[in-house]
């Protein structure tokens, strides 16, 4: 008998990449439903939406924090979780869920937001789902108090795992968060720099297949040159690993109206374009109301993927010092420790990285970010960023409660006013709690 | 994100507050606004941040002993996490009277009469529902007492 070889599952990386050469920008939403029948028809509609596309599987927000008992009453009351509690479910459920989901051009990725990811990652492997998201620093800072070395420690072994499960085959991909702290009002310089950084924890720890993040901010020509910035210090700082740039739809304060949402969604649709991004992952029209339902994830996605179609890859962004800024960031951390685990939480200690508003303890909270009169993400304060002679932040710019507010409404109200009178379009919403009804979404405000 | 503006003008009245997420909130953009505002309203503020547990609050209480405590949350969770606090915190004798107020997306219903009571007659000061504005939230915090001046304090 002739021994076949048997072609390993190609990676999560290894698809997005086989898809961008096919020409297209992969487009993914943030879907994650309690209920496996709905889960699997989320993934199924997901496939088959008029876009190149990957699916996803959000975990509910007690799996994150690892509070299984949680999960578990929930469960038994029927209560609504906010994502698939892939943990308590039992593998069976899981894989019946999956059945036939999963093919060569579409892996499913799986997001869940925990600082100790430890267990989670365990039972993603051993459901036969080994891509997904995170890191030391993006998962512990804004949603937790746990220490940050704490954290670094159990992204580690995470990682290790994950490494480990190369051995039965399928080549496991991790994606950092750290290109979207806070969701808003953290300078790109920064975003790119922790995103970075956190890649190179990932390798460190024997991950080989990484995407970088970076999310949607308030200026797309600063967003292009943040994102040709994280690219070229990709491959200066990570020349062997395979890896692509996953752009955010903008995660701070959305639009309200139908007309605002979309455009944003097509803008950063056309940033991916630009900036020879490899995936997009999605917002929908009510994300400023609610979870969305399968259908309005299907029909950003296919706005997103429209969007992408009209864009094309630009030659060179501008140059305003955020590649230089992100550099100066990385070698400083770099230079601190071998093992970068403890570079970080010595950068932290020492407030060489400080994301602004950021209250966690381990964080300095020296630094402050503001929108320039172009809208523009800069530096108010810089603290002890090492990065005094790349900036000049403003002299007696004053913060305040008001100042503080217009910013993070900024992009909101910027959409809305320009887009929001829009033709509104009537969403019937299938699975709220009391059944289906009308609502007219651009009228909500 | 359901903040708002006040108008400026409240008296410089230099006080400690405390301000605080409850132990399964991780929102934290009202933390870092309402620390803006309570500062505008010439108070000195202590923020612990989100994700805080009953026993950290308590324990920042007992040490800082602060005039006022400002508690926020937007999760929906913040009536039956606010109503385990404050039953600990009123049982130390020494916080038996210090002003705590709590304020936001109190539950998932969004609010009313009958979850203000609750937790007004659990033992908080003042409760804020969100979409009410902070006019009155202002106003409860400029009529605290002023704090009796150190003897060597620096204006």
């Amino acid at each position: 008998m002739t021994e076949i070889a048997v072609r390993p599952t190609p990676s999560f990386g290894e698809v997005v990449a086989a898809l961008n050469a096919e020409g297209a920008l992969v487009v993914q939403p943030r879907m994650g439903f309690a209920d496996p029948a709905v889960m699997r028809r989320g993934l199924l509609a997901t496939r088959a939406a008029r876009a190149t596309t990957v699916g996803t599987i959000t975990l509910d927000s007690y799996t994150r924090l690892g509070d299984h008992q949680a999960v578990r009453q929930a469960m038994l009351d029927d209560a609504e979780l906010n994502g698939y509690p892939i943990v308590d479910r039992d593998p069976a459920t899981t894989a019946e869920m999956l059945g036939g989901v999963l093919t060569a051009r579409f892996p499913v990725q799986v997001r869940h937001g925990s600082a100790d990811p430890r267990q989670i990652i365990r039972t993603l492997l051993e459901r036969g789902l080994p891509a997904t998201e995170g890191g030391p620093v993006s998962y512990c800072l804004p949603y937790s108090r746990m220490p940050l070395e704490l954290a670094v420690d159990y992204w580690r072994q995470a990682c290790e795992m994950l490494a480990e499960s190369r051995d039965s085959g399928a080549e496991p991909h991790l994606e950092t968060f750290g290109g979207c702290m806070m969701g808003q009002l953290c300078p790109p310089a920064l975003l790119v720099a922790l995103s970075l950084l956190e890649g190179m924890f990932f390798w460190q720890h024997g991950i080989r297949c990484i995407s970088l993040s970076y999310a949607q901010q308030t200026h797309p020509g600063q967003d292009e040159e943040a994102v040709a910035a994280l690219q070229q210090l990709s491959r200066r700082f990570l020349p062997f690993a395979r890896t692509h740039v996953v752009i955010y739809t903008y995660m701070g304060v959305f639009p309200r109206t139908f007309g605002g949402a979309m455009e944003l969604l097509a803008e950063s649709a056309r940033l991916a374009v630009r900036s020879g991004a490899g995936r997009l992952i999605v917002k929908t029209t009510a994300e400023a109301h609610r979870i969305p339902t399968v259908g309005e994830n299907v029909a950003a996605l296919e706005h997103a993927a429209d969007a992408a179609l009209g864009a094309l890859r630009r030659a060179a962004a501008e140059r305003t010092g955020i590649l230089e800024q992100a550099a100066a960031l990385v070698e400083c951390v770099l230079g601190l420790d071998d093992d970068l685990g403890r570079a970080l939480v010595t950068a932290f200690a020492r407030g060489l990285l400080d994301v602004p508003f950021c209250l966690h303890p381990d964080n300095a909270g020296r630094t402050r970010g503001f929108l320039d009169a172009a809208g523009r993400l800069q530096w108010q304060r810089i603290g002890a960023l090492p990065i005094a002679d790349l900036v000049e932040p403003p002299a007696g710019e004053r913060l305040t409660s008001a100042s503080l507010l217009s910013a993070l409404r900024f992009v909101q109200s910027g959409f809305d006013d320009r887009f929001g009178a829009r033709v509104p379009r009537p969403v019937l919403e299938a699975h709220t709690a009391r059944g289906p009804r009308l609502r007219e979404l651009g009228s909500m405000s | 994100m359901t903040l708002e503006t006040v108008g400026a003008g409240a008296a410089d009245c230099r006080r400690e507050v405390l301000l605080t997420g409850l132990s399964s909130d991780a929102h934290t953009w009202n933390l870092a606004y309402l620390e803006l505002l309570l500062e505008e309203l010439g108070c000195r503020v202590t923020n612990l941040g989100a994700c805080v547990p009953d026993a950290e609050i308590i324990e920042a209480c007992r040490t800082r002993r602060p005039d006022l405590v400002v508690i926020s949350s937007l999760n929906g969770h913040g009536r039956q996490d606010g109503l385990r606090l404050i039953s600990a915190l009123r049982a130390d004798p020494a916080l038996a009277e210090l002003p705590v107020v709590i304020g936001g997306k109190l539950d998932v219903a969004g609010g009313g009469p009958h979850t203000a009571a609750g937790l007004l007659a659990a033992g908080f000061d003042a409760v804020f529902e969100d979409g009410a504005g902070l006019t009155r939230f202002s106003s409860f915090v400029g009529a605290l007492a002023p704090r009796p001046a150190a003897p060597l304090a620096v204006a």
